[in-house]
């Protein structure tokens, strides 16, 4: 399959990519793994005209780790995060760079790319949403930081300017006694979750849960923060019954729609199945205890 | 809107060792420029929709869907194709195991699957079913059903680890 014809400019550095982006107008895009949009262009549901290719400019590709953040630059893969020190300080993280799609697409694709297109269905918008996330967004006059919460404002759409680019994602890390898991059911490898479900707990004494972030991702137009969920697990103890009665208040705010991966029926179901295990994990976690956590699939 | 400005540009890389160029139009897939502009017919177009990894190829070390990138953005790139595999005439160990085990029926999928397999057993030079699964999660094979591959795999290992 063929994408539309266009055009193709390197950007040597942010400012050029950006200058790009306002000369060359509303039809221009920026690609950078291209796991999302090439796809797209090739089913000509995107027809930019112009393709400003950000791989080539240095520097984009690092991790930093200053006190209490960690930031990944625009063109860190799910791989480089996969199998960095980074991600295993955080198992939040590496379950979801681990668990999208396969390795080829993980060898490509950026989290920051995942978050400007924002796919409902991508799994970095629901896993750092349970996170203090924000992202760097770097035009022709300078840089703003946007907290993820109003980045992603529908189904595909940001409050990217045209001709701005995302350049970095910052996660503050969490307090020592808090845990999270990001958990995905998809039917096979390569394709996009049917449901996820990212949840980050942070626990006091006595298993009293002192905070709780729920999020849950591909039943809506926008991973959804379940806030009822949290404040029915906020301030008390995480026992069973305050467990299931989050997973009920995260089942009534999922939004989902039926499509070919499933009825929103049993998506509803699914994303409080997701829900109840990533709690589960999230708090063991948060206690200190190392588990393996992620997307499920057939022939896993 | 005015039609793009899609002029060819030249890509320079170097596949299998050897620096190869060619002009195409910027909207040339990785796969195509390899298959029809350096007639390396090897690698193999399956899905064309970023699922099957009959297009795998390796990209600087690391393996891609050859379908889902535009050649010019592998400018520069060191590829490592099926081609690439044997040396002076000798089959890789990967390819002599998955010969060996029954690891293909048609071998439509095998390009990709020698490849996704020579990045797995380079992270992983002993890798476990849950690894092995892992590794090749994004290579559909329609005939096998996978136990032969399997096999193939941990026979590659243990011969990679003798040399």
């Amino acid at each position: 399959m063929y994408a539309a014809p266009f055009s193709y400019y390197r950007a040597a550095s942010v400012q050029e990519a950006a200058k790009l982006l306002q000369e060359l107008g509303e039809e221009a895009r920026v690609i950078a793994g291209g796991q999302s949009l090439i796809p797209l262009m090739k089913m000509r549901m995107a027809r930019p005209t112009a393709l400003i290719d950000i791989n080539f400019i240095p520097g984009l590709s690092d991790v930093q780790t200053p006190k209490g953040e960690l930031r990944f630059g625009a063109l860190v893969r799910h791989a480089d995060l996969e199998h960095s020190a980074a991600g295993a300080t955080l198992p939040i993280l590496h379950d979801c760079a681990a668990g999208i799609a396969d390795v080829q697409v993980r060898n490509l694709g950026t989290i920051g790319g995942s978050l400007a297109e924002a796919d409902p269905s991508g799994d970095w918008g629901t896993a750092l949403l349970a996170l203090d996330t924000a992202v760097i967004c770097s035009g022709p006059s300078g840089q703003r930081t946007v907290p993820l919460e109003n980045f992603i404002t529908d189904a595909y759409t940001t409050v990217l300017a045209h001709d701005e680019i995302v350049t970095e994602v910052r996660v503050k890390v969490p307090s020592k006694n808090s845990g999270g898991a990001h958990l995905a059911f998809k039917r096979s490898a390569p394709v996009y979750p049917t449901a996820s479900a990212s949840v980050q707990l942070t626990l006091g004494d006595q298993n009293m849960c002192k905070d709780a972030r729920v999020v849950l991702g591909c039943v809506g137009l926008k991973a959804i923060r379940a806030k009822e969920a949290e404040g029915v697990l906020r301030g008390k103890p995480l026992d069973e019954k305050n467990i299931w009665a989050a997973v009920d208040a995260a089942r009534a705010a999922a939004d989902p729609q039926s499509d070919m991966r499933g009825s929103a029926d049993y998506k509803r179901v699914l994303v409080g199945a997701l829900v109840h295990r990533a709690i589960e994990i999230a708090a063991r976690r948060a206690r200190g205890e190392s588990m393996e956590a992620g997307h499920e699939y057939a022939g896993r | 809107m005015s039609m793009p400005d899609a002029r060819k540009i030249l890509v320079r890389v170097h596949v299998n060792g050897d620096a190869r160029e060619a002009e195409v139009e910027p909207r040339t897939l990785l796969v195509e420029f390899l298959r029809e502009h350096l007639n390396l017919t090897g690698t193999h177009v399956g899905c064309d929709t970023t699922y099957c990894g009959a297009c795998t190829v390796l990209l600087n070390g690391r393996t891609v869907k050859s379908c889902t990138l535009f050649a010019p953005m592998a400018d520069g790139g060191e590829i490592t194709t099926v081609e690439g595999l044997a040396k002076g005439g000798k089959l890789h160990p990967i390819q002599e195991a998955f010969a060996e085990c029954h690891g293909l029926q048609c071998g439509y999928c095998t390009p990709g699957l020698l490849l996704s397999t020579l990045q797995l057993l380079k992270k992983y030079p002993k890798p476990s079913e849950p690894q092995i699964r892992k590794g090749i999660a994004g290579n559909t094979c329609r005939c096998t059903g996978y136990q032969n591959i399997f096999r193939s795999i941990r026979m590659a290992a243990a011969e990679m680890e003798k040399r």
